[in-house]
């Protein structure tokens, strides 16, 4: 039987691993690297024109209806995960209940696929 | 806590194997970057009938290691405009995931960091939590050519994300567990996942591809478009942090689809001398890595739209038809795994044959449409 917890702290120490290593490759190349910085060095990259304006402006983000699908399809994923471990002590009823579930969500799939949300424009 | 080998104390042991696992993740990443990218340009080369790198070293072996020398000394810029700590901040946001998911991976017979009983799960949230790390480095960038990248990999993250999670509940369905070695211990012997769901194995390389930014999914790093995208306004180690990441992510998809498709560590002789499970897995995984490079090498670039469109409309009824059927003939046959494999054959080839057909439907349709354009004396494009 593994200790859970044990495994839990095992990885916090990878993911605390993986910052400290990142901060020493830095700090490396910071310790042996050339730093002469000049008003052009700093100057935001637009393929050699003068930068106009900032990016933090408006963008048309067109795949909108796609982040709502995906939030929905998302959830269910969340639901399919647990069934999937514990479908064959579920049985038939089970899966009828997830082909329903799943079913609605077809549904709203095809309709926004009908209505050319998934086209773009 | 377990206890060590050599009558160790648990403690100790356990702190001990701590420091090997993490070690040894840190290590397979590096050496991992060197030699993928060495055979990458190898391979690219003999693909494209170029000889690739050829003088530092014997055959070029030295050139991997000679740019990470020069990436050290390259100065480190940051634009007066970006958003400082969020700029500072990603390279790790998108490493320290990369890390972690080495956790998990089963390299051989008790040889794995932490074996977590969700540990499919904890993979797939690590993947999109690296999304997360170019979202704000395209966003803090505070470049237009890095925010389109960023939000195209957003884009890219909300399609690819539903149908690989569901081509993993098709591993979960036959396996019956989350844990990736009770999955590997489910399958041993020649009759591993690939040969029962070939179907599923398709739709998740194809997923793996995108969540990865590989080609032909690489729009938000698109060279000849963006500048490279979130990357534009990095150089030099920060820069190369994100690309230790990148190849890093290759290795750990190619290790999932390993676990879960190839039978994980098991091959001849691995219950006699358990660190030959460590060679296989090996094996299998650069097995994979080669068909990812071989992919880059064959296939163009796609747009964003027609991307998300073969998700939507492709990918995901694929998926979704591929669990109803497999967990049907589950519970019909609950002995056999020989109706659920036929089944999957047939939508394989179903799914193989469907897409050329759409495509000369759409090609016949666009054509058409064209042709009553000129007539009508308007040679336009059409829309």
């Amino acid at each position: 039987m593994p200790d859970y917890n044990l495994s839990y702290l095992y990885v916090f120490v990878f993911f605390l691993t993986g910052a400290l290593f990142t901060s020493l490759l830095l700090g490396i190349s910071r310790l042996i690297a050339p730093r002469k910085q000049t008003r052009e060095k700093l100057r935001t990259y637009e393929s050699g024109e003068e930068p106009v304006g900032q990016a933090w402006g408006r963008y048309p983000t067109h795949f909108y209806v796609f982040a709502l699908l995906f939030v929905v399809f998302e959830v269910d994923v969340m639901f399919l995960i647990p069934w999937a471990v514990f479908f064959r002590s579920f049985g038939w009823v089970g899966l009828a209940e997830m082909s329903v579930f799943i079913g609605i969500l077809v549904v709203g799939l095809v309709y926004a696929w009908r209505k050319d949300a998934l086209t773009w424009y | 806590m377990p206890d060590g080998p050599f009558g160790l104390d648990p403690l100790v042991w356990a702190v001990l194997r701590l420091v090997i696992a993490v070690g040894l993740a840190v290590f397979i990443v590096l050496n991992g970057a060197l030699l993928q990218i060495y055979l990458e340009r190898k391979i690219q080369a003999l693909m494209q009938d170029r000889l690739g790198p050829l003088h530092t070293g014997p055959l070029g072996l030295l050139q991997t290691i000679a740019d990470a020398i020069k990436l050290l000394g390259k100065e480190d810029i940051r634009a007066t405009v970006t958003d400082k700590w969020f700029f500072l901040a990603a390279p790790l946001i998108v490493f320290s995931p990369m890390l972690a998911s080495f956790a998990v991976i089963p390299f051989s017979k008790d040889f794995v960091g932490a074996d977590l009983n969700i540990g499919l799960l904890y993979l797939t949230t690590l993947g999109s939590m690296t999304v997360l790390g170019i979202v704000i480095a395209g966003w803090a960038s505070n470049n237009k050519y890095s925010l389109i990248g960023g939000l195209r990999s957003a884009g890219q993250l909300i399609s690819y994300e539903v149908p690989q999670i569901l081509s993993l509940v098709i591993v979960v369905l036959v396996s019956g567990s989350l844990s990736m070695v009770a999955i590997t211990e489910s399958q041993p012997g020649l009759l591993v996942n690939l040969v029962v769901l070939p179907l599923a194995f398709v739709t998740y390389l194809i997923s793996a591809l995108a969540e990865t930014n590989r080609n032909p999914f690489d729009l938000p790093e698109a060279e000849s478009e963006l500048v490279a995208g979130f990357l534009t306004e990095y150089s030099g180690m920060r820069w190369g942090v994100f690309f230790l990441a990148e190849y890093g992510q290759i290795t750990v998809v190619s290790s999932i689809i390993t676990t879960l498709w190839l039978g994980g560590w098991h091959g001849p002789g691995v219950d006699a001398l358990p660190v030959l499970g460590v060679l296989w897995f090996t094996l299998k995984t650069y097995l994979i890595i080669l068909i990812f490079m071989w992919v880059r090498a064959t296939l163009p670039r796609l747009r964003i739209d027609q991307l998300m469109s073969f998700c939507w409309k492709a990918l995901i009824p694929t998926t979704l038809a591929n669990i109803a059927v497999t967990a049907a003939l589950l519970l019909a046959f609950p002995h056999s795994l020989l109706p659920v494999a036929i089944a999957n054959w047939v939508m394989l080839g179903l799914f193989l044959a469907a897409i050329p057909y759409f495509q000369r439907r759409r090609l016949a349709a666009t054509r058409k449409r064209l042709r009553v354009n000129v007539r009508g004396g308007v040679a336009t494009e059409g829309t």
